[in-house]
């Protein structure tokens, strides 16, 4: 077992000594209403400093819009999260007891957390049900994969995201021949059957038509609650219909944080982003 | 869970091939097991229908060349995993299975000594420690699958968790057969120096180029073959071999789903090079020498042209590559000797060029063109 670093508890309910007696360190314990916590994280690339003690805090069954200006670190937020980036300071938990500065990518994955990419990113020369088979909630080691087989239960499952997706009539085409929005919708069709517990989704509407964007939009609400979800957009309109807190980030740490209304309202706000 | 009644592991093997590849199987086993064994055996030299021992032992060569192609086409084909160094694995095998062959000469050879000849020729009294065994076949047959299992894995583990891809790990692989070929070359490391082994007698006790002994030896490689490409077919069919594509086309989006590509990349290496090592140990006997050169990095770099010729990600192109470019190699090294490497690096430009998906894409394009729409 690793040892946990005890961070600094900037957030009051923030207690892994606690919590990995009860759950053990590893599985998610999300008993403390925060399922992510970002703290005092700094990430420099060759003296630029992506992030700079970002402190952010994401809670259970939360729909949480990021915006800011380009380069103001949104990205490198994701990455941080996801494993990609490992960070320079600070501490990344995923509810009280995983320690995300510590795992690798697919351990990260496997945890629970799921990613979408900026640019729609899907297996090209798999049909599109395998693209979901792959990304299914299943056990992902090579030697459980060798001898595995898709039971009924996951080709219904299968077949109904394909149906909420709106796919189901191009299960059997390559994903490479999809339209820009359907292989977005495909991606997020991959999230929902990896079940993860946080998504994290980057311009999820990139490239979309005003009606394929309404129905993403109602799709992301309908699963605050059962998921958390982390949304990174530049549309304005799209972050209104969502809903829900919005952080804004500038130079990477947070700029300013609440209702859209009251952040478009900001001063400090108006002048570095919306101002412009 | 499951309430389809097993089925035998044979049958599931089979049931992964389309109809036409289980026609092509049963025609290759006819002409395999049946037609040329046949023709060799029992058909006097002067008949016009005789079948050369020319001929059994270069379809041997070529079928150990085309496992070797479906070896590299798993790990390149599938798993987006360029060896230049495959080479090294053929030796192995060939080399492990070697050390049998040069024991049975027992004391046949020129000095009449227990020991190899090129020992009595060092001046050597004893047999070095990792010959110990040597003279058992199944200790022979366990280092075709253990040293080159041992090597893949180390190699593999440590350049795939340093996520090594691309051309750099093309070119380390071309470095480490490059590496063990001068190592090989010397005469202190044990294997006959530039001279490797040759001079065979038997194998089993049978003399080793008797007619029944080559037969034998061939339809053995054609079995081999066969096997090769069904437990290819079922891995590529099977979920790792979607995962495994999967990493090959979009690693970092396999990675976010879950998938460690280390242990789907190390498996498909390993299997590879163990496969390669198993054509080597066919080879040896049949063609009744092995030395360093098949380790030199130009005999690694024409297992990806035959590989890329063929059409790469489909198996049956790599077999398809491997016979053409030998074929074509045999001719030429008659005709035109010192052309024949400007022949295979032109053929390289070329298929690169014209042909991407190599002989298998051009004849599937062929085939879709002329169906009706």
């Amino acid at each position: 077992m690793s040892p946990v670093r005890a961070p600094p508890p900037l957030h009051p309910d923030f207690h892994p000594e606690a919590s990995i007696d009860a759950a053990g360190p590893g599985k998610l314990d999300p008993s403390h209403r925060v399922i992510l916590y970002l703290e005092d994280i700094t990430v420099s690339f060759d003296g630029f400093r992506a992030l700079d003690r970002l402190t952010l805090y994401i809670d259970v069954g939360e729909l949480r819009c990021i915006i800011g200006p380009n380069g103001a670190g949104k990205t490198t937020m994701m990455d941080v999260i996801t494993g990609k980036t490992r960070p320079d300071s600070g501490t990344a938990f995923f509810g009280q007891t995983v320690d995300l500065t510590r795992m690798s990518e697919p351990e990260i994955a496997r945890a629970g957390i799921g990613r979408k990419f900026q640019k729609p990113t899907v297996f090209e020369r798999h049909t599109v049900f395998e693209n979901l088979e792959l990304a299914m909630k299943a056990d992902k080691r090579a030697r459980k994969t060798l001898f595995a087989t898709l039971g009924d239960e996951a080709r219904d499952r299968i077949a109904d995201t394909l149906r909420l997706v709106r796919l189901a009539s191009e299960a059997g085409r390559a994903a490479g021949l999809l339209s820009h929005g359907q292989k977005q919708w495909l991606e997020i069709g991959m999230l929902l059957v990896q079940e993860p517990k946080l998504l994290l989704l980057d311009e999820p509407v990139a490239g979309m038509t005003d009606e394929e964007t309404d129905r993403t939009a109602e799709l992301i609400v309908s699963l605050a609650g059962e998921h958390s979800l982390v949304v990174v957009e530049h549309d304005m309109a799209f972050v209104a219909q969502l809903g829900g807190k919005v952080t804004v980030l500038h130079e990477g740490s947070v700029l300013a944080e609440g209702k859209l209304e009251s952040v478009q309202n900001d001063p400090r706000v108006v002048e570095v982003y919306l101002g412009r | 869970m499951d309430d389809t009644p097993r089925t035998p592991g044979i049958s599931r093997l089979l049931g992964v091939l389309p109809g036409t590849g289980r026609s092509a199987l049963a025609a290759f086993g006819l002409v395999a097991f049946v037609l040329l064994p046949g023709l060799h055996l029992f058909t006097s030299g002067k008949s016009p229908l005789h079948v050369s021992d020319y001929v059994i032992t270069v379809g041997g060569k070529v079928m150990c060349y085309a496992i070797v192609a479906v070896a590299m086409d798993l790990a390149w084909g599938y798993g987006g995993i360029l060896s230049l160094g495959h080479g090294l694995f053929f030796a192995l095998g060939g080399y492990a299975f070697g050390m049998y062959l040069m024991r049975s000469i027992g004391r046949d050879g020129v000095y009449q000594s227990d020991l190899p000849d090129f020992m009595v020729f060092l001046d050597w009294k004893e047999l070095p420690w990792y010959w110990r065994g040597s003279d058992h076949v199944l200790w022979a047959l366990a280092l075709v699958v253990l040293v080159p299992v041992a090597i893949a894995f180390a190699f593999g583990f440590f350049a795939f968790r340093s996520r090594i891809k691309g051309v750099y790990f093309s070119i380390i692989t071309q470095a480490l057969t490059y590496a063990a070929m001068l190592l090989f070359f010397r005469n202190e490391t044990g294997f006959g120096g530039n001279n490797g082994f040759t001079d065979f007698k038997r194998i089993l006790g049978f003399p080793i180029t008797a007619p029944a002994t080559r037969v034998a030896l061939f339809m053995l490689t054609a079995a081999t073959l066969a096997a090769a490409l069904l437990i290819g077919r079922s891995l590529v069919t099977s979920k790792f071999g979607r995962v495994l594509a999967a990493i090959r086309d979009a690693e970092s989006r396999a990675m976010f789903l879950g998938y460690d590509p280390l242990w789907y990349k190390l498996f498909v290496w390993t299997f590879s090079a163990v496969l390669t090592a198993v054509a080597g140990a066919l080879f040896v006997p049949q063609v009744g020498i092995i030395n360093p050169s098949e380790m030199s990095p130009a005999s690694s770099i024409e297992i990806a042209i035959w590989v890329a010729v063929g059409g790469r990600g489909t198996l049956v192109g790599a077999v398809v590559g491997a016979v053409l470019v030998n074929l074509a190699k045999s001719w030429f090294t008659m005709a035109f000797p010192e052309f024949w490497l400007f022949f295979l690096g032109l053929l390289f430009i070329v298929v690169t060029l014209l042909l991407p998906e190599g002989v298998v894409g051009l004849w599937r394009r062929l085939l879709r063109g002329r169906a009706p729409a």
